[in-house]
């Protein structure tokens, strides 16, 4: 069985701390940038810029530990923690993976906030 | 930059690259009714912490422009800044990177994400311990002058001193103890009070500060702990003021039907040592040598010789022009064992 893409205990704790309606609002903020961060890791890889791809999936950590998004904490910290080297070895796959899992994230995120 | 509508509580800056994360703990702050502004990296952090006044900075490390870290430094070497706890709110990997924070002066470290429970303890905790600094420092302001206050500030507690050139000012007031036993102690209290506001600010508003009050005397250095380029003049200028004042003052007492009071200076220039005396527990800031023995002795022999200002012959070298001094001559002043060349500041008692 995969594992759920949102930790559930997270997410409702996250909303009775912070309330259902400002955690939709923020939800719908994490769906807008999330975006920009996967394209800055394609472009900093391209551009070879280590610094830029490291903040950046320190970033994505960040907020989907927020969320409870486990495995895509896990992946972003990954990427965090290897740098770029890891990645150029592997033609890129682990981006392509990290995509995968927010698409994931996002769908259970959409799902979540109008149960 | 994001400002919170609700009132109350302590005034938080957030500072976080993220939006995601700026939002949440600004969330989490506002529920715990506090006011909360939140800018998105360090260079702007550090220009709102020098534009406004705020009790707490929670600070992300990993920003693009100016990093956490730099932040921290800019803050710690910056004396209008450094007392501003910070709480570094991070998701940083590895133990050395928030040690380093807390080497930086980070109050505290709270991991990502934030847990409200622990925020709020967190935070309780750091604004009680500015409370309590902030009531110290308001305390050294209450006993120590600004300078001193400013002095320990920057330069920390210790006890010695250090050589330096000032003019030395002790002054008090004629007749004090017959006038202390004429009338009730809450009214002598009284007079103290406006003698002491009236002479510490003919002396603050020369460069002076009060360095001792012993009942109705003061002892005043001009030059340290910050030095002062023309401390003669400044001393003597001051002095004319303090007599000034004093006239004001009798004006008010003559019509309130009350003694004048009258006031004695004296003044001296030179070499001395400047520092903090007593013990590490209770200290003072105070000058010693030959110079402030000097003062105080001229200080006594305006009774003996009638006169309202005298001063030394360093103290009349350094003034300028505009204010006169008439000589003396060489005096036998009492604890000194040769005679010293003594002037005498003309004044005109209202």
């Amino acid at each position: 069985m995969t594992q759920a893409a949102i930790d559930a205990t997270t997410f409702e704790e996250l909303k009775t701390t912070a309330g259902a309606e400002f955690v939709g609002e923020l939800v719908d903020t994490f769906l807008a940038e999330a975006p920009m961060m996967l394209e800055e890791l394609r472009a900093s890889l391209a551009a070879g810029d280590a610094e830029l791809f490291r903040r950046t999936a320190h970033s994505l950590k960040s907020n989907a530990s927020t969320f409870g998004a486990t495995a895509l904490t896990g992946l972003a910290r990954d990427l965090e923690l290897g740098g770029l080297d890891p990645v150029r070895a592997a033609a890129g796959a682990p981006l392509d993976a990290i995509e995968r899992e927010f698409t994931r994230v996002a769908q259970a995120l959409a799902d979540l906030k109008h149960a | 930059m994001r400002e919170s509508p609700a009132g109350g509580g302590a005034r938080l800056l957030v500072v976080d690259d993220n939006k995601v994360n700026r939002l949440l703990l600004s969330r989490n702050l506002e529920l715990l009714g506090h006011r909360v502004a939140a800018v998105e990296n360090g260079r702007v952090a550090l220009e709102t912490l020098r534009r406004e006044p705020f009790d707490l900075a929670l600070l992300d490390i990993e920003m693009p422009e100016m990093d956490g870290f730099q932040v921290l430094e800019q803050i710690r070497g910056d004396l209008a800044l450094r007392d501003v706890p910070v709480i570094v709110t991070s998701s940083l990997e590895g133990i050395d990177n928030v040690v380093r924070c807390i080497e930086l002066g980070a109050e505290d470290y709270l991991p990502k994400p934030v847990n409200p429970v622990l925020l709020k303890a967190r935070i309780g905790a750091s604004l009680e311990k500015k409370r309590l600094r902030d009531q110290q420092k308001a305390l050294v302001r209450r006993f120590a002058a600004p300078e001193v206050a400013q002095d320990l500030q920057q330069s920390g507690f210790a006890l010695g001193g250090k050589r330096i050139r000032a003019s030395v000012m002790f002054s008090d007031i004629r007749g004090f103890t017959t006038l202390a036993e004429s009338q009730p102690p809450e009214e002598t209290i009284e007079l103290l009070n406006t003698y002491y506001t009236l002479m510490f600010d003919a002396i603050a508003g020369r460069g002076g500060i009060v360095s001792h009050m012993a009942g109705d005397g003061l002892m005043a250095i001009f030059g340290a702990p910050l030095p002062l380029p023309d401390h003669c003049d400044a001393a003597v200028r001051a002095a004319l003021e303090m007599i000034e004042m004093m006239g004001l003052f009798n004006v008010e007492r003559r019509g309130a039907g009350k003694p004048e009071i009258r006031i004695g200076i004296g003044i001296a220039s030179g070499e001395m040592v400047a520092g903090y005396t007593g013990t590490n527990d209770r200290a003072t800031y105070t000058c010693i040598g030959d110079t402030v023995n000097l003062a105080s002795r001229l200080e006594a022999h305006t009774k003996v010789a009638g006169r309202v200002i005298l001063i030394d012959a360093v103290t009349r070298a350094g003034l300028r022009a505009t204010v006169v001094a008439y000589a003396l001559g060489p005096l036998m002043v009492r604890g000194k064992t040769q005679a010293v060349d003594v002037f005498g500041i003309p004044v005109s008692e209202v």
